[in-house]
């Protein structure tokens, strides 16, 4: 019985061969099952281990790399910012509402594991076209599910992205990314020490949900149980168990009680007690009968496994057992003993500290011993060759115009993006600026973090390694516009299925190229996420890396400019002109995927985000926009929407000039007295400039091109997504 | 003399340390006050901040008004003393029973969170009294159940009895009478759905608040 279980545990043969040897003896099924949560793909990284090795890791001011809960970052003042994103797309595609809540509860646990006060986060989101009933239905759920347990939670939701393309119909991105806040000395670790230290269990009690291989398990016959129920296997989410877990965990910190801690997530009890005993060098014993559980006869392995929310594991010395007792009682939450740090390197699962063992297992084996793949891989047939059509449509730019625009405010209404008095620029913008407060005092530092997330899956479709070099470049302009530069990077790839040779192709080529791109601009990887095998039907989905940075603002005096336009403003362009519809929004609207995209060149596009950079920290410009997908056309028109007044622009000839999309492009709105500066020190930069036309007036007007009222822009651009996805929330 | 203000904390309150901060920019003392203690010794003045007050559970401040704080605070109130609850605490004090009417889910039945106009409707209250009638007011509101109602007779009431603080110029949620703050029979207890602690610092968008801390810390 025990030799086919493996496989319905989803081991392969091989696997199950390197377990044996392992232990010396046959696993018996408890064993079977931890190991199959912990060598599974989402656990272990398997097949992209390999390749994620070749990212930069490494820089002065990084305190912890990739590995960790999160990375953490010096940000100087001694003060550390921790931070990760991490992808809940298949809980989402199945239970829209819970599997986002979960997911912004999972990310947040990664970040006060860390001895960090969460204080923002951001969410990247991918679904299926707006015209698929099924698709909005997913968006309004996510969003739903961000709203409710963010805002409860009590951590506002500063910004993100959102896109909607068939290529996610049936399997959405939920990519949601957290950003914290600690003193530099109180940095936490995910390790066990000290033999005899105890491990206790805090937060909610364990139950039966989150099991995905349990139902199956419990089919091919492991339970004597004959009823046992196929419980659905997405979490439920509890923001008043979080917030008080959240309060409870840092005033334990702020007592200086544990020696070490870690968040419960995927594999739940299994991973949280050997990742800790294994990074810790030392064994741990577990007594699962010490687990609070939510309902009777659960089994061995359910416990184990079991993926309820809003739990920690927290290793600390037995006299300080009492204040923890202490701490928890205040804050409402449970807190059990379950564990002992043990000399040797062995987990072991027991029934009582004194009664059977169920399980022992080399701790270390269940991560260092996992599999590593190198899976084979293929560049796909070029049969994406339309790009000498070089997109014939006979399009009407004016109503493809319109077809582009979309006001996320829709969304980000439902955040609360503005607690903790920190958002100086919010949602909806290149990038989002917080005040860097103490973490301690909540002094006011005046300097600025800058946060953005970037993807681009239509870049990436058409070459995974351009495309992400540029989605990374992208980043780096949006925190330049608003004055930031560059420190750190966390990425969430987002690829298909990995046992297709095509999607190991993409994946191991969009990995060089954020390789090549992080190495250029001098930023480390500090931690990420893989999600393969998303996919629906059988169809992959575009390859889809999402990059987050954050950056940080020496002096945070003003309001960085924004989108907004005054009356009598000049409009330039910076950067080359060098653009083409590969991969462009433009196309896509067409229904084409295809064509060649213009390389970065990373040291043009340094010298311009320093050019940026620095005209946005001197006061220099009024409003800036970062050019991306939709290229110029959109820019103008969001920028006119954000704004009270029209634009009269030329030199804008065509089409493709006006919805190509290129590298390093940014758009400047200024006061015509600044202009000479403006073009004086874009010309020592050996940066490109062209000067567009003004600001004022009610109408939208690309001269030879477009003539429309102002309103009809800012209708399209406020109307599509409330339209498409519910009552209309948004008024101006 | 600085003013103390207590700022109630219940599990799940989340804007303590915004009020505490928009009220120490303003030269006041603040002070967390633990939701099971019943002592308010030196405390010139109340907030009930925002938040989600025992997880909003069962009604937002259907729980957090059985707390020993919470009796305390009705106690304050009786003698005069000046008590300000803003979004969860407006929520709170109509579930105490210390400001009428109730607070029901958005019209549009999402979340909002945006910033919003508001009028001064009164400058006889403990919050308006250093501010203008008819003033406008650049305020964030942050909610999902803020849209205030109440019976007509009630409604009738606070007009005649001018006790209707503040106004949306906007309505935003589906509030009777455009109705964003109310204050008790004896003008020391006011509640309102926007956050004036987000509205202290032009750099996060407005300083409109300020007149309404400054009012607060002034009125013993």
């Amino acid at each position: 019985m025990v030799d086919s279980l493996h496989r319905v545990l989803g081991l392969s043969d091989e696997e199950a061969t390197k377990i044996g040897d392992i232990l010396k003896r046959t696993p018996n099924p408890l064993e079977l099952a931890m190991y199959s949560v912990m060598w599974s793909e989402h656990c272990s990284y398997k097949s992209s281990r390999l390749h994620l090795s070749r990212l930069p890791t490494s820089a002065p001011w990084v305190l912890v790399g990739p590995g960790e809960n999160a990375g953490v970052i010096d940000v100087g003042d001694g003060i550390a910012v921790a931070i990760r994103i991490e992808s809940h797309n298949h809980p989402s595609a199945i239970e829209p509402y819970q599997g986002a809540a979960t997911g912004v509860g999972g990310i947040l646990r990664d970040i006060f594991t860390m001895g960090a006060r969460p204080i923002a986060l951001m969410d990247s989101l991918r679904f299926g076209s707006l015209d698929d009933a099924r698709s909005c239905w997913i968006a309004e759920g996510v969003v739903s599910g961000i709203s409710g347990y963010g805002n409860a939670v009590g951590v506002p939701t500063v910004g993100g992205e959102i896109d909607f393309d068939s290529t996610y119909q049936g399997n959405p991105l939920v990519n949601v990314l957290c950003l914290g806040t600690l003193p530099k000395d109180r940095l936490v670790l995910g390790r066990a020490s000290g033999i005899g230290n105890l491990a206790v269990l805090l937060g909610s009690s364990t139950g039966r949900d989150g099991i995905g291989g349990v139902s199956v398990l419990a089919s091919a016959g492991f339970s004597n149980q004959v009823d046992v129920e196929k419980r659905p296997s997405v979490q439920v989410g509890d923001p008043f168990e979080e917030k008080r877990l959240i309060e409870a965990c840092l005033e334990i910190f702020d007592s200086n009680l544990v020696v070490g801690i870690q968040d419960l997530g995927g594999a739940g009890l299994t991973c949280a007690t050997s990742e800790t005993a294994s990074r810790g060098g030392v064994g741990m014993d577990v007594d699962i009968s010490a687990v609070p559980q939510r309902e009777p006869g659960m089994e061995a392995h359910e416990i184990m496994i079991s993926e309820s929310q809003e739990r920690m594991l927290a290793i600390i010395e037995p006299n300080n057992l009492d204040l923890l007792f202490e701490i928890c009682a205040k804050w409402e939450v449970n807190a059990n003993v379950i564990g002992r740090v043990t000399a040797g390197d062995k987990l072991r699962i027991l029934d009582r500290f004194d009664g059977n063992v169920l399980a022992e297992i080399p701790a270390s084996s269940l991560h260092d011993d996992a599999p590593i793949y190198d899976r084979p891989k293929k560049k796909p047939e070029e049969n994406k060759t339309v790009s000498s059509e070089k997109l014939k449509v006979k399009s009407d730019v004016v109503s493809d115009l319109l077809s582009l625009l979309s006001d996320p405010s829709w969304v980000y209404s439902q955040y609360d993006h503005q607690l903790f008095l920190n958002t100086v620029v919010g949602p909806g913008y290149d990038a989002t600026v917080l005040k860097l407060r103490d973490p301690v005092s909540g002094l006011e530092t005046n300097k600025g973090l800058a946060i953005t997330t970037d993807g681009n899956h239509r870049w990436c479709a058409v070459n995974p390694r351009v495309g992400t070099k540029l989605i990374v470049a992208e980043g780096v302009m949006n925190l330049s516009c608003v004055g930031a530069h560059p420190l750190a990077l966390v990425n969430c790839l987002n690829f298909g299925n990995p046992e297709n040779p095509e999607v190991m192709w993409e994946l191991s080529e969009s990995i060089d190229g954020m390789a090549e791109a992080c190495e250029g601009f001098g930023i480390p990887v500090v931690g990420g996420n893989v999600s393969l095998y998303n996919e629906s039907s059988g169809v992959n989905i575009s390859p889809t890396p999402i990059v987050g940075l954050v950056g940080k603002i020496e002096e945070l005096h003003r309001k960085p400019p924004g989108f907004e336009l005054l009356e009598g403003n000049r409009l330039v362009l910076l950067g080359p002109s060098h653009i083409d519809v590969g991969g462009s929004l433009w196309s896509a609207l067409h229904g084409l995927n295809s064509g060649e995209l213009i390389d970065v060149d990373l040291e043009t596009h340094k010298v311009l985000a320093d050019l940026v950079r620095s005209l946005v920290s001197d006061g220099i410009i009024d409003g800036i926009h970062d050019l991306s997908a939709g290229g110029l056309g959109v820019a103008l028109a969001e920028m006119v929407a954000k704004s009270k007044f029209g634009i009269t622009v030329a030199r804008i000839p065509d089409a493709l000039s006006l919805f190509g999309e290129g590298p390093s492009r940014v758009l400047v709105s200024i006061n015509s007295e600044n202009v000479n500066e403006l073009l004086s020190r874009a010309e020592s930069a050996n940066i490109p400039t062209t000067r567009l036309g003004l600001v004022g007036g009610d109408r939208f007007i690309v001269k030879d091109l477009i003539d429309v009222p102002k309103e009809t822009i800012d209708l399209a651009f406020l109307t599509q997504l409330p339209n498409a996805l519910g009552v209309g929330t948004v008024s101006a | 003399m600085t003013a103390t203000v207590g700022v109630a904390v219940f599990p799940g309150t989340n804007c303590e340390l915004d009020s505490i901060h928009a009220v120490e920019t303003l030269g006041g003392d603040g002070k967390i006050l633990w939701h099971s203690t019943k002592n308010l010794s030196g405390v010139d003045a109340v907030i009930i901040p925002g938040g989600f007050a025992h997880g909003d559970y069962l009604r937002p401040g259907a729980i957090a008004r059985f707390s020993p704080l919470m009796s305390a605070i009705a106690k304050f109130a009786k003698n005069g003393g000046p008590v300000l609850g803003i979004c969860n605490g407006f929520q709170v004090l109509t579930e105490a029973g210390l400001l009428p009417g109730a607070l029901q889910k958005n019209n549009g039945l999402k979340f909002l969170c945006k910033t919003v106009q508001v009028r001064v409707e009164t400058e006889n209250t403990t919050l308006t009294r250093k501010a203008e009638k008819g003033m406008e007011l650049s305020l964030p509101i942050n909610h999902f159940e803020g849209n205030f109602t109440c019976d007509l007779d009630t409604l009738n009431s606070l007009i005649d009895h001018d006790r209707v603080v503040l106004r949306y110029c906007d309505n935003p949620n589906g509030s009777i009478d455009d109705i964003a703050g109310v204050c008790n029979e004896t003008r020391n207890v006011v509640g309102l759905m926007p956050h004036p602690e987000r509205a202290c610092d032009l750099l996060l968008g407005s300083e409109d608040g300020k007149v309404l801390f400054e009012s607060l810390l002034g009125s013993n």
